[in-house]
């Protein structure tokens, strides 16, 4: 599709998008919590029509060594082939596993659980934490649109009951101890525009993009450049601010 | 300008690396232009001829040129025609047309004329923009292999192996009374009366390649080679 | 502030660079920052099948990042883990900007990343050994591509983490750069860090990789100048 392709690039040139946005609009963002019931949290996430559903689930069961009084996080990520055509059935590739490690690394850094308050018994008992995440359509900006969902999951999470021996997944009523909320922002270049939370046909033209989560304070938990060209540090800088910008806007949805 | 340049005459550059910056000269092969600055595009010593300014490689697989002169190997056997391994990144097809001979396909199978596993010495007819590479034997120089021997150098020493206008090649040719088949892909073809010194004047020159006074180097090795044989038939 | 093996804050370990490592490979390079070791080798550009990866108009540029068993403390399963397919992918972004890809329509070029010994900092070290080797094998490229690691330990900017640094660090940020066209092709960090710290830790990685690059350079040069 190079004819698309060189529109997109000639529309970038007058710092116009394909669909009618701006470069730091976001297409319209829907949330729906608690979407799964067998789930110990769950929500669902849309970005324009990209739509993604992220649930918890948990279970007891042995500490790191290195960490013994803390609990574990998981994160995985499906990329279901009835999501796009792109998708193919199988293990996880590459996309897939960087989506997973990245929203993993956004949550873990920016201590958004208290690990520690997951703890049932040192060195013996912690609470794992399983983040599952599930692509439903694929219409551009997967990491965005799943770590929303895989932190609003978090913080509708209800740990189940406990009594030693057995989970009961029946009675749930202890929120997970979620203490900050990071959000992640992907922006892509397209030609010299730099645009945030990149469509399908956006992500096929792209040169590079970068993904940073920041935390409510406006630290910096998690950083990835993606896609096969550089970044000057002026167009590095200049995505940070506009991530930290976008990211206190989504917090508020 | 001219005494700068004299200095980066033959200089030893990394890709990316600046050899001038100048408008007055234009990049030539494995250099590009960005800005005012002419850069290096491949590992290799700077060669300025004029005002181009090139840089002649190091390393490297062999890229197929229009009119190159390959030694390949007869892959496959196709209805109208070969796919040939040139050892370069794209294989070679030598097309029905392209051999000297008029072949009757109803009456002859195209492997009695070269079949798998047989070299041929062709001449590069063309290289169109997709990567299709077409081979043809409308050449003089041109043959099939039948017996001798094969060594394989990287392409890059080649252009040493040749010599200006031929001198090293034919210093080789003549001292060893052998005759010799030079592929650009870095494919020779050898077969006389003193293989074995061919062979290590070549493999002297593909390790000396950037060094000074390569001819005399090997004609040296050559010398000695050819007494050493005559002493072994007294 | 002095650190745990004695270095400066911007101290790099100590380098060797070495190209033309593998005769069998086209370019190859061996790279040790302290007790990292990287080795790679560059295959191609070679025709590359299957014939439905060619892409029309330009190489296939792939990227294996790998870890040898014995190279940590507890041994490492062999074959590709979550970690290592992922370095694979970023590294491939790394390498990219620098390489002229279109020149070789529908080949492959590869590029094995095999570590050694690991003390943190594998990813660039893997990464600035496939930059020397890509040039080694004689690839068209816009630049070389150097690499290190940055942090932070109690209020102070570190180079090149070594592995007991990289369980104190507040933050690992690997970078990647192009000296020549100022770009930053690899670009990671996981941490809690401010926007100021973020920014001055790249600002001091991008002086240490024109350190590193000078060794890179000087590793082709002297391969070749014997």
């Amino acid at each position: 599709m190079k004819l698309q392709t060189q529109y997109l690039i000639r529309l970038a040139e007058k710092g116009v998008r394909g669909d009618g946005r701006k470069g730091e609009e976001y297409r319209k963002i829907e949330i729906e919590k608690n979407t799964i019931a067998k789930a110990e949290g769950s929500a669902k996430v849309k970005i324009g029509s990209t739509e993604v559903v992220a649930g918890v689930k948990m279970d007891v069961g042995e500490p790191f060594p290195d960490k013994p009084d803390e609990g574990i996080l998981i994160t995985n990520a499906e990329f279901s082939p009835i999501a796009s055509p792109e998708f193919e059935t199988g293990p996880p590739d590459e996309d897939a596993i960087e989506l997973a490690r990245v929203v993993d690394r956004g949550i873990r850094e920016s201590g958004a659980i208290d690990m520690k308050k997951l703890c049932i018994t040192p060195g013996e008992k912690v609470w794992m934490v399983f983040i599952d995440i599930h692509i439903l359509n694929h219409s551009g900006n997967l990491i965005d649109a799943a770590a929303l969902a895989a932190v609003t999951a978090l913080k509708h999470t209800k740990i189940p009951e406990y009594d030693g021996e057995k989970v009961d997944y029946e009675n749930k009523t202890k929120p997970l101890p979620l203490v900050h909320l990071p959000v992640t922002v992907t922006t892509a270049k397209i030609g010299n525009l730099y645009v945030v939370d990149p469509d399908l046909e956006e992500e096929d033209v792209m040169s590079v993009r970068l993904t940073v989560t920041t935390k409510e304070d406006g630290n910096v938990c998690a950083i990835q450049k993606s896609g096969p060209d550089g970044l000057l540090l002026e167009e590095v800088e200049k995505i940070f601010k506009l991530s930290i910008k976008k990211g206190n806007e989504i917090r508020k949805l | 300008m001219g005494i700068l340049l004299k200095k980066k005459e033959r200089e030893l550059v990394v890709p990316g690396e600046e050899i001038i910056k100048s408008m007055d000269y234009l990049p030539g092969r494995n250099c590009f232009r960005e800005g005012d600055s002419i850069y290096a595009k491949r590992l290799g010593f700077v060669s300025i001829n004029g005002r181009v300014i090139s840089v002649v490689p190091l390393s490297g697989v062999y890229i197929p040129k229009t009119g190159d002169m390959v030694i390949g190997e007869i892959k496959e056997v196709q209805p109208t025609g070969w796919i040939v391994d040139i050892k370069a990144p794209y294989d070679a097809y030598l097309p029905l047309a392209g051999i000297k001979e008029f072949i009757d396909t109803t009456k002859t199978d195209l492997s009695r004329v070269y079949d798998i596993g047989e070299l041929i010495y062709a001449r590069v007819a063309s290289v169109s923009g997709t990567s299709s590479v077409h081979l043809s034997m409308h050449d003089p120089r041109c043959k099939k292999f039948k017996s001798g021997r094969i060594i394989r150098i990287n392409p890059t020493k080649i252009p040493r192996v040749i010599g200006k206008m031929g001198s090293m090649i034919n210093l080789i040719k003549t001292s060893t009374k052998t005759r010799i088949s030079v592929g650009q892909n870095g494919m020779i073809w050898f077969e006389g009366e003193n293989e074995e010194l061919v062979a290590k004047a070549i493999k002297l020159i593909e390790k000396q390649s950037q060094q000074e006074g390569l001819t005399d180097k090997v004609s040296e090795l050559l010398k000695a080679g050819s007494k050493g044989d005559k002493n072994e038939k007294d | 502030m002095k650190r745990i093996d004695g270095r400066k804050e911007d101290e790099l370990r100590p380098i060797v660079m070495k190209a033309g490592v593998i005769e069998q490979a086209d370019g190859s390079a061996f790279v040790k920052f302290g007790n990292t070791s990287a080795i790679a080798a560059v295959y191609g550009p070679r025709s590359l099948h299957p014939k439905h990866l060619q892409i029309p108009d330009k190489a296939l540029l792939r990227t294996v990042y790998s870890m040898a068993p014995f190279s940590t403390t507890e041994r490492v399963k062999p074959g590709p883990s979550r970690r290592s397919i992922e370095i694979s992918k970023v590294t491939r972004y790394a390498l990219e900007p620098a390489v002229f890809l279109e020149e070789f329509p529908k080949t492959g070029i590869e590029v094995y990343i095999d570590i050694i010994e690991a003390d943190a900092g594998t990813r660039t070290a893997g990464i600035n050994a496939a930059s020397i080797a890509l040039a080694d094998a004689g690839i068209p490229m816009r630049d070389l591509v150097a690499a290190v690691a940055v942090g932070k330990i109690n209020n102070n900017y570190i180079v090149d983490l070594c592995g007991k640094e990289e369980e104190q660090t507040l933050c690992d940020m690997p970078v990647a750069y192009m000296p020549r066209t100022k770009q930053i092709t690899l670009l990671q960090m996981d941490g809690d860090i401010t926007l100021d710290d973020a920014t001055k830790l790249i600002k001091l990685a991008i002086k240490k990789c024109e350190e590193i690059y000078e060794i890179q350079k000087q590793a082709l040069k002297k391969r070749w100048m014997g």
